[in-house]
C-alpha cells in the first residue's frame, strides 16, 4: 500500500480493510522519528501514550465497530505551543521547560476524540517568534530536504565531511518541526500555528501543504498565543485533500474561544475541478517584493500562465498597502506579545528563579532567565508602543493601517477576483550558516512580507509545493481566498497541485526503513 | 480667612453576586479554602481564554438602569497592565475605553443638624459603571519573608461605579454609599457587604477656595466601613486645609486610612504614576446589547441581552419603596428612611401591621423606638430578634383593646426580650398587669388603699 498517499483515499482505506494496523503505523513512525533524530523536528516523543492510542484504535477496527472517523489510528504531530494534557508543552522556551499542562487544546482534543494517534510535540522558534525554527532552546530544526537526493545532487561536493554536515538548510518557521515531521514521513499530518506566515513559510521550504484557515474558523483555546488577533492553528499535510480532512475535523465554533464564529461548519470533500474557466485569479503586483528571487518570480509567472491556458481569467491587481504590513505587524505583534508574556512571572507555573530578594527581583530574574533575546526584545518594543504617550502614535495608527490592508483585499475580491496567487517565500531555503548571519528581527521582517498581510486581514491562505529550485529545494506558491471560503480555496489549490506534480522527496532514511511500506512514486498526486 | 470648599468623589467597587466568575466558570464564594476556586483561566495558564458571564452583564445593566444611566449598546473590554503577585496574568481585564453604562445619577437623603425630622435630598452624578475582574489576595508574611497568594477572588466580577466629585463631606459620601448599597441589595446585583469585601470604596478628596480652580486631590483607600468612610474623608479634608493654611502643598498621592489612629497616611507607591499600557482585549469581541427596537427578529433571545426586558423586571428601588410606605401607612418620610435602613425592618413593620388592629402610625413608634433600640443595644439584626412580628402584634393588640396600659405593655416587652417563649398574655397574667375594667373592683381597691394609709390621708386632707 502506498501509505504516503492521501489519508481519505489511501491510508484510512488501508486501515479499514485491515491491510495495515494502527499499531504498525504508529511503530513505523516512531522508528522513523528515531532514525531521523538529526532533523531535531521533535521536542517530545509521546511513545507510550501514542502506542496506547494506536492499540485502542486497533481494537475499534478489529471489532468492526465504526472507526471514529478518517483520522482514527492516524499518527499526527503537534507543534509544541499547543497544550497537551500530561505531555510536556515547552514552546521551545526555558520558561516552560518541564511544564505539563492539565488540559488539551481544543484542536488537540478534537483530534484525540477522532482517534488520531498523537506521536509527539514538534520543535519551533521560541514562543513561535521567528521565521527559521532556529531560535528555540532545543536547537534548530533541519530541513529534511537537506538530506534528499535532489538537494545533494545539486550541491557542490564538499572537500570535508564537516562542511557536508554544516550545509544543511533551514525549514523556515516558526512551525519548522511540524513541517519537517510531515515532509520526512514521520507523521501523516501536523498542527502548526500561523501568525505572520509560520505555517505557510516552512510548508513552502519543506515541500508540504501549509494551510492557514480564516481567523475565527478554528478554535485557539489551548494555543499559547503570540498575537491573539492574528493567530490561527495551521494545518500541514502532504496533499491538499488531507488538509481538507484535517480542516473538517477541526473547524467549528468553540464556546471556550469567544473569537470563533457561531455559524455551523460543514466538513467537505474536495471536488476534482476540471474546468477553471469560471475562475478569476488575481496577481497582486506588490507581491513582486524586493528580494524576490528571479527563480520564484519565473515560477509564479509560469503558474499564472497555467491558469490562463486552462481558460481562467488571470488579472493583475493591486493591494497598495502591502508594503506597510511589516511595520504595522511589528507594532501590533510586539504590543500583544508584551501583554501575553506578562503572565510569565514564575509564580503559578513554569520556570521560577532562585532570586528571593523581592517580588520584583524574582519577576525580573525569572523573565530574564526564562526568555531568549528575541522574546525579550519584542516585549520591550511592545511595552514602548503601549506607553500612554505612544499609544495613539503607534498602536492606534497601526490598527488603522491594518484596516487599510484588510480593505485592499475586500476591494479586490469585490471586483470579481476569486483567488489571489502569490509566492510564499522570497527564495528557497537558506543554509543555516547563512541564515543566522542576520538576527531574528531582520529575518522575520524579510521573510514575512508575502505571508503577513493574510494574517492582518484574517483571510485563509494555503501554500502548495510547486517545483524544485535550481538547488534542488522546494518552492511553494500561495493562494489567498475570501473569508470562510476554504472550500473554494482548497478546490483551486487541489487543481493546481494536480497540474504541477511536485516530486516526492527521496530520503535515504525513509528508503532504508520502509521500503516495503513507503513506496516511491513519481508524483504525490493521486486520483 | 477665606472659606474652603471641600470636593469629594468616590470610586466604588461592588462585587457582582453571581455563581461563577466574570470570565471563567469557577465558583464565587466567600471564605473558601485558599486556592480552591481557581480555574485554569484564573491561574492564567497559557492558552486559556476569557468567556463572558451573562449574569454579570445583566447585573451591570440592572445597576446602570437603577442609577439612571445610559446603557451603552456597544461596550469594549481592555487590558490594564501591572505586575503584582495577586494578578496572575499581569493584566486586569476592564472597560477603559467604552464602559457598559454612563451618565447616571443617585439621589440620597441626609438629616440636617442630626435631626431626623429634617431630611434633605441630594444628588450625585454617576460618571460610569464598568465591568472588570477582581484580583486575588496576597498576604505578606514578613517574619518568613514570603508572600502568600490566594487566587480564589481572582477573576470575580466587579462593577466599578464612579461618582463625580459632587459631594462635600464625609456625611454626604456615607449617605450616598449607603443608598447605593441598598440599591444593589434590592437589585440583587451585589450583596454589597463591606465587611466581606463585596463593597470597597476609595475617596478622592480636594479643597479649594470658592471661585478658584479645584485643588490637587488625594486618593484615600483602605476604608472598611461606611462609618470609617465619613471619618476618613473628614480627616483628609481637615488635613488638607491645615496643610494649605500653613503654606504647604498637597501631593497628588494615594493615602491609606488608619482606622486605629483615625487618620490618613501616605501609602507605599503602589499604583502612583504607573503607566498601565492599556490595550484592547483581543479575545473578547465588543459587547453588544439590544433593546426592543434593535433586537433582530430571528435572534435567539437566550443568546442576547435585552435592556428593555431587564428594565421591565426591575424591582422597586428603595426610594420608591419609601414613598409607598409613606403613602400606604401614613408614616413620616424619616420613618420610612429608617425602616429601609435596617435590613428586614420594613418587612417586620408590615408584618406587624397586618396582624394588628393598631394603626400603622402608632405601630411605627413601637418598631422604631422600642424594637430597634433594643436590637441596637444588643447588636442584633432584625432576623435575630427574639421577639417575632407575630408576638409583637399580639402585644399591640392587647394594648389596642385596652386590656393593658401603655406602661404595662413596655413591661411585657421587656419580659419578652428574654425570649423564654411566653406569650404576651401569659406574661400579663403572671405579672397581674391587666387593666381593671370593673368600676366596683376599682372602688374596692381604692378604698383598700385609703384604709391602709389612714395617716397619709389625714395629712393630705389637712393640706
Amino acid at each position: 500500500a502506498a501509505l504516503n498517499g492521501g489519508l481519505r483515499s489511501q491510508v484510512s482505506a488501508a486501515l479499514k480493510e485491515g491491510r495495515v494496523a494502527p499499531t504498525e503505523l504508529c511503530q513505523r513512525c516512531l522508528a522513523l522519528i528515531k532514525s531521523t533524530k538529526f532533523l531535531n523536528a521533535y521536542i517530545t516523543i509521546a511513545e507510550e501514550t501514542a502506542l496506547k492510542q494506536a492499540e485502542e484504535s486497533e481494537e475499534r477496527y478489529k471489532r468492526g465497530s465504526q472507526p471514529l472517523g478518517i483520522l482514527d489510528g492516524i499518527p499526527i504531530a503537534v507543534k509544541d505551543n499547543f497544550n497537551t494534557a500530561g505531555i510536556e508543552t515547552t514552546c521551545a522556551s526555558n520558561m516552560l521547560k518541564g511544564y505539563i499542562s492539565p488540559y488539551n487544546a481544543t484542536v488537540v482534543q478534537k483530534l484525540l476524540d477522532q482517534g488520531a494517534v498523537l506521536l509527539g510535540k514538534t520543535n519551533l522558534d521560541e514562543f513561535a517568534m521567528g521565521s527559521g525554527s532556529t531560535d528555540g532552546v532545543f536547537g534548530p530544526v533541519r530541513n529534511p530536504w537537506s538530506y534528499s537526493k535532489q538537494y545533494k545532487e545539486k550541491s557542490v561536493p564538499k572537500p570535508h565531511p564537516e562542511d557536508e554536515e554544516s550545509s544543511w538548510v533551514i525549514t523556515g518557521g516558526s512551525s519548522g518541526g511540524s513541517a519537517a515531521a510531515v515532509a520526512s514521513f514521520t507523521c501523516f499530518a501536523a498542527l502548526g500555528s500561523d501568525t505572520g506566515g509560520s505555517t505557510r513559510n516552512p510548508a513552502a521550504h519543506c515541500g508540504v501543504v501549509g494551510l492557514k484557515p480564516t481567523y475565527g474558523l478554528i478554535s485557539r483555546h489551548g494555543l499559547i498565543p503570540l498575537v491573539n488577533s492574528m493567530d490561527v492553528p495551521g494545518i500541514l499535510t502532504r496533499c491538499v485533500d488531507d488538509a481538507a480532512v484535517l480542516l473538517g475535523s477541526l473547524a467549528g465554533h468553540d464556546p471556550k474561544d469567544s473569537t470563533t464564529i457561531q455559524d455551523d461548519f460543514k466538513p467537505f470533500e474536495l471536488p476534482n475541478l476540471a474546468d477553471v474557466s469560471k475562475l478569476s485569479i488575481g496577481i497582486p503586483k506588490e507581491y513582486h517584493a524586493p528580494g524576490l528571487s528571479s527563480e520564484i518570480l519565473a515560477l509564479w509567472s509560469k503558474a499564472a500562465d497555467l491558469f490562463k491556458n486552462a481558460g481562467a481569467k488571470v488579472v493583475e491587481v493591486s493591494l497598495p498597502h502591502t508594503p506597510y504590513s511589516i511595520v504595522c505587524y511589528h507594532v501590533l505583534c510586539t504590543a500583544e506579545v508584551a501583554s501575553n508574556m506578562a503572565r510569565f512571572d514564575g509564580l503559578e507555573y513554569g520556570h521560577r528563579s532562585d532570586m528571593k530578594d523581592s517580588t520584583e527581583s524574582l519577576y525580573a530574574a525569572t523573565r530574564r532567565e526564562g526568555f531568549n533575546d528575541v522574546v525579550r526584545g519584542r516585549i520591550l518594543s511592545g511595552n514602548y508602543f503601549l506607553l500612554k504617550q505612544n499609544y495613539e502614535k503607534y498602536f492606534v495608527k497601526a490598527q488603522k493601517v491594518r484596516r487599510l490592508i484588510a480593505n485592499d483585499f475586500v476591494k479586490v475580491f469585490r471586483s470579481g477576483v476569486d483567488i489571489l496567487l502569490t509566492p510564499t517565500t522570497l527564495r528557497d531555503a537558506a543554509p543555516y550558516t547563512e541564515f543566522i548571519q542576520e538576527d531574528n528581527r531582520t529575518r522575520s521582517a524579510q521573510d514575512d512580507i508575502l505571508t503577513q498581510a493574510a494574517n492582518m486581514a484574517g483571510l485563509p491562505a494555503i501554500s502548495v509545493p510547486t517545483a524544485l529550485s535550481e538547488r534542488g529545494l522546494p518552492i511553494g506558491l500561495q493562494f489567498i481566498g475570501r473569508s470562510f471560503q476554504e472550500k473554494q480555496l482548497l478546490t483551486v489549490a487541489k487543481w493546481f497541485e494536480k497540474q504541477v506534480q511536485f516530486p516526492l522527496i527521496q530520503l535515504e532514511e525513509v528508503k532504508r526503513h520502509d521500503s516495503d511500506v513507503f513506496q516511491h512514486q513519481k508524483s504525490a498526486s493521486f486520483s | 480667612l477665606a472659606p474652603w470648599v471641600p470636593v469629594v468623589g468616590l470610586e466604588i467597587h461592588a462585587q457582582i453576586s453571581s455563581n461563577s466568575k466574570l470570565f471563567s466558570g469557577s465558583q464565587v464564594q466567600f471564605a473558601a479554602p485558599p486556592n480552591s476556586l481557581v480555574s485554569f483561566f484564573d491561574a492564567s495558564l497559557p492558552g486559556t481564554l476569557p468567556v463572558l458571564n451573562r449574569r454579570c452583564v445583566e447585573a451591570a445593566v440592572m445597576t446602570g438602569l437603577a442609577l439612571n444611566c445610559s446603557i451603552n449598546k456597544k461596550s469594549l473590554f481592555d487590558r490594564k497592565h501591572y505586575f503584582y503577585a495577586d494578578l496572575p496574568a499581569g493584566y486586569q481585564i476592564t472597560q477603559q475605553r467604552v464602559p457598559i453604562a454612563v451618565n447616571g445619577s443617585l439621589s440620597y437623603s441626609l438629616c440636617i443638624d442630626n435631626k431626623m425630622s429634617q431630611m434633605v435630598t441630594k444628588t450625585v452624578r454617576i460618571k460610569q459603571i464598568q465591568l472588570e475582574q477582581d484580583s486575588g489576595k496576597s498576604l505578606h508574611d514578613d517574619t518568613r519573608s514570603q508572600t502568600l497568594v490566594d487566587l480564589n477572588r481572582a477573576g470575580v466580577g466587579l462593577m466599578e461605579v464612579v461618582m463625580e466629585p459632587d459631594m462635600c463631606c464625609g456625611e454626604e459620601a456615607a449617605a450616598a454609599v449607603r443608598e447605593l448599597q441598598l440599591i444593589l441589595q434590592t437589585l440583587g446585583s451585589s450583596q454589597a457587604v463591606m465587611a466581606e469585601g463585596q463593597l470597597r470604596v476609595d475617596a478622592n478628596v480636594s479643597v479649594h477656595h470658592p471661585g478658584e480652580p479645584y485643588g490637587v486631590r488625594t486618593e484615600v483607600k483602605n476604608i472598611n466601613s461606611i462609618r470609617f468612610l465619613a471619618k476618613a474623608i473628614d480627616y483628609e479634608i481637615q488635613r488638607q486645609i491645615e496643610e494649605l493654611e500653613n503654606g504647604g502643598t498637597i501631593l497628588n498621592e494615594t493615602r491609606a486610612f488608619d482606622s486605629k489612629l483615625g487618620c490618613t497616611v501616605p501609602m507605599r507607591d503602589k499604583e502612583g504614576k504607573q503607566d498601565y499600557r492599556f490595550m484592547p482585549e483581543p479575545n473578547l469581541p465588543p459587547l453588544i446589547l439590544y433593546d426592543a427596537k434593535s433586537l433582530p427578529a430571528n435572534m435567539n433571545h437566550q443568546q442576547v441581552i435585552n435592556i428593555d426586558w431587564i428594565h421591565e423586571r426591575l424591582p422597586d428601588l428603595p426610594s420608591v419603596k419609601r414613598k409607598k410606605l409613606v403613602e400606604q401607612y401614613g408614616i413620616l418620610p424619616e420613618h420610612s428612611f429608617t425602616l429601609l435602613n435596617e435590613e428586614g425592618l420594613a418587612e417586620f413593620f408590615e408584618s406587624v401591621v397586618k396582624q394588628t388592629q393598631m394603626k400603622p402610625k402608632k405601630v411605627i413608634g413601637w418598631i422604631l423606638k422600642d424594637l430597634l433600640s433594643y436590637l441596637k443595644q444588643h447588636s442584633l439584626t432584625v432576623k435575630e430578634s427574639p421577639v417575632s412580628s407575630f408576638v409583637l402584634a399580639d402585644l399591640l393588640n392587647l394594648l389596642e383593646k385596652k386590656e393593658i396600659s401603655s406602661t404595662a405593655a413596655k413591661q411585657v416587652l421587656a419580659e419578652l426580650w428574654k425570649g423564654e417563649g411566653k406569650t404576651p398574655l401569659e406574661i400579663v397574667k403572671e405579672q397581674k398587669l391587666e387593666l381593671l375594667q370593673d368600676q366596683k373592683e376599682l372602688e374596692q381597691i381604692c378604698q383598700a388603699v385609703i384604709d391602709g394609709h389612714k395617716n397619709e390621708v389625714i395629712m393630705m386632707v389637712l393640706g
